[in-house]
């Protein structure tokens, strides 16, 4: 009884941790710069040593992902990282003020372990913002944001995180997560 | 192959300011890892213009050399870059606000606070919870109420 049901969680751990498996063999072969049969063999070998030997809880994906989104949401990062990366550099070298900040507390609407380590990795890349505390539990986000003034701002901040979930939820959340945030 | 000789030099001028903007970013981080006023401010400065500084000069590099397998080389540098540079500012700024290195009078609003006491106040995790979060990471809950007292002075 419990080794068929051993079993069993094992068949859907393989089939949950095939995508984890290819992005480690297509690392493979391109830190050795070339797509032969050899790379990819001792890839697939070196993939499941490694997931054997370094073992973490199943990431859990929703099952949908939608490319088209996804690459708006990917866009949408990188040129915020850019406009905000000259920001933060005019912050830097400017004259010397009296910078205010905040740590905000945003109550993201996921329950996705996936969906929240995304969005802490969006926010975090996007200068002037830093996630310092997570709450996994009831998936809260602290995050500290340099330059604020006003209260205003500071919801600015708060719907801007928020902003960055629903594009993430958008591509990528599961159909019942996706709806609620929809609106 | 004659039209190839001035898609070169463009290709490596375009190269060429890439590198400098790069260079103007992380210098303008370093200058913000002095000028800012606490770890959490400077934390900003030492992570962030640098990764755009370094994805420019990946991009710098790819023009430049303009092959294949230099590409291929150069995206797992990006994303590594990417996933880890989070992380590290993350662990350095949880650890600094854990240790109140910080300047309280500088942030306008703290909603961090009062859930920190909030949560000192209430029993160790992992009792309380039946998720399997509590087991996944017991550390990361023990390391709260432990560093306590640093983080309240």
């Amino acid at each position: 009884m419990t080794e068929s049901s051993r079993a069993a969680r094992a068949r859907i751990t393989i089939r949950q941790q095939l995508p984890l498996l290819a992005a480690l063999v297509v690392l493979w072969m391109l830190l050795w710069g070339s797509i032969t049969p050899l790379t990819i063999v001792t890839g697939v070998v070196i993939a499941l040593a490694v997931t054997r030997a370094f073992y973490l809880p199943a990431v859990e994906l929703s099952g949908r992902f939608d490319p088209f989104w996804f690459a708006v949401f990917v866009g949408r990062v990188l040129v915020e990282m850019a406009v905000a990366s000259f920001q933060v550099a005019l912050l830097a070298i400017g004259p010397r003020s009296r910078h205010r900040s905040a740590l905000v507390k945003v109550d993201l609407t996921t329950r996705s372990d996936f969906i929240l380590t995304g969005t802490a990795l969006a926010v975090s890349l996007v200068p002037g913002s830093v996630v310092v505390e997570v709450d996994r539990a009831s998936t809260v986000l602290y995050v500290h944001t340099l330059s604020v003034r006003t209260e205003a701002e500071v919801e600015k901040a708060r719907a801007h995180v928020l902003g960055l979930e629903r594009d993430l939820l958008r591509a990528w959340g599961s159909r019942a997560e996706w709806e609620a945030v929809r609106s | 192959m004659l039209d190839a000789e001035p898609w070169n030099s463009i290709l490596d001028a375009v190269a060429a300011a890439l590198l400098v903007v790069a260079a103007l970013l992380t210098l303008a981080a370093a200058i913000g890892l002095v000028r800012f006023p606490d770890p959490l401010s400077r934390l900003h400065a030492a992570t962030k213009p640098q990764i755009l500084g370094l994805i420019l000069v990946v991009i710098a590099i790819a023009l430049g050399a303009r092959s294949a397998t230099v590409l291929l080389l150069l995206v797992p540098v990006v994303v590594f870059q990417l996933l880890t540079a989070p992380i590290s500012a993350h662990m350095v700024g949880r650890a600094g606000y854990r240790n109140g290195d910080f300047d309280p009078d500088s942030l306008l609003v703290d909603e961090l606070a009062p859930d920190v006491d909030a949560a000192r106040g209430t029993e160790l995790p992992g009792g309380s919870w039946t998720d399997e979060r509590a087991v996944a990471d017991p550390g990361d809950d023990d390391a709260g109420p432990s560093k306590g007292p640093g983080a309240g002075s």
